[in-house]
């Protein structure tokens, strides 16, 4: 089966939502997909830290995440929480790096384990990346 | 022999939600069953049969009334 792999070294709000939205439509077109979740990225695994990124531009103190919010509200744009577990629910695979992990004293009771799939490292990524189709650093 | 339909309701919803929302339906219907998705998001309207395509299920047909669409989809 074809397969996509998605680094998600941002932990920027829009940038956590490209990196879901291109994995769930992965898996709604009949692909496999695995998100690898490394530095920035990893920090929105942490708990109740999913929805915390700032916008990647024009954030102005939070102003425009603010007004982003409201504009995703009214398209009805379905929030990182839903969208994350949607991946889940079709068979996606996270993956959080565990040097991250390490270098920013993180254990596994800090993160979200429920949504995480294995604790890896590079070599897994390679892997993946080797198995995919469509690969992408986000 | 009575058809198992599943409706999707996915009026209002933007990307990606109805293709998703299709894709969960695919996963828990069974071979002879209809899946019906109703929707507005036009891009979907052209996707979702492309993902039918891709999963190799059968198009039953796409109808089109004002923003609104409805797809039909047998499982194979």
């Amino acid at each position: 089966m074809s397969k996509a792999t998605i680094i998600v070294h941002s932990g920027d709000m829009d940038k956590l939502y490209s990196a879901l939205i291109i994995g769930n439509g992965a898996l709604a077109m009949g692909m496999d997909a695995s998100l690898y979740f490394t530095f920035w990225g990893l920090m929105r695994l942490k708990k109740g830290g999913l929805e915390k990124g700032p916008l990647s531009k024009m954030h102005f103190l939070g102003l425009g995440k603010w007004m982003v919010k409201r504009k995703m509200k009214q398209a009805n744009v379905r929030s990182l929480e839903k969208m994350i577990t949607d991946f889940r629910e079709l068979g996606g695979k996270i993956f959080a790096c565990d040097m991250t992990m390490e270098i920013m004293g993180i254990q596994k009771e800090d993160l979200r384990q429920d949504l995480i799939t294995e604790y890896a490292a590079v070599g897994t990524y390679i892997k993946e990346a080797k198995e995919s189709d469509v690969t992408l650093f986000i | 022999m009575n058809e198992n339909v599943t409706i999707v309701d996915c009026v209002g919803e933007t990307c990606p939600v109805p293709l998703v929302e299709t894709r969960k339906a695919i996963r828990k219907a069974s071979p002879g069953d209809i899946i019906e998705v109703i929707g507005t998001h036009p891009a979907s309207k052209k996707e979702i049969p492309m993902a039918v395509k891709e999963l190799g299920l059968e198009l039953i047909s796409i109808e089109e009334e004002g923003n609104m669409w409805k797809i039909r989809i047998k499982m194979r």
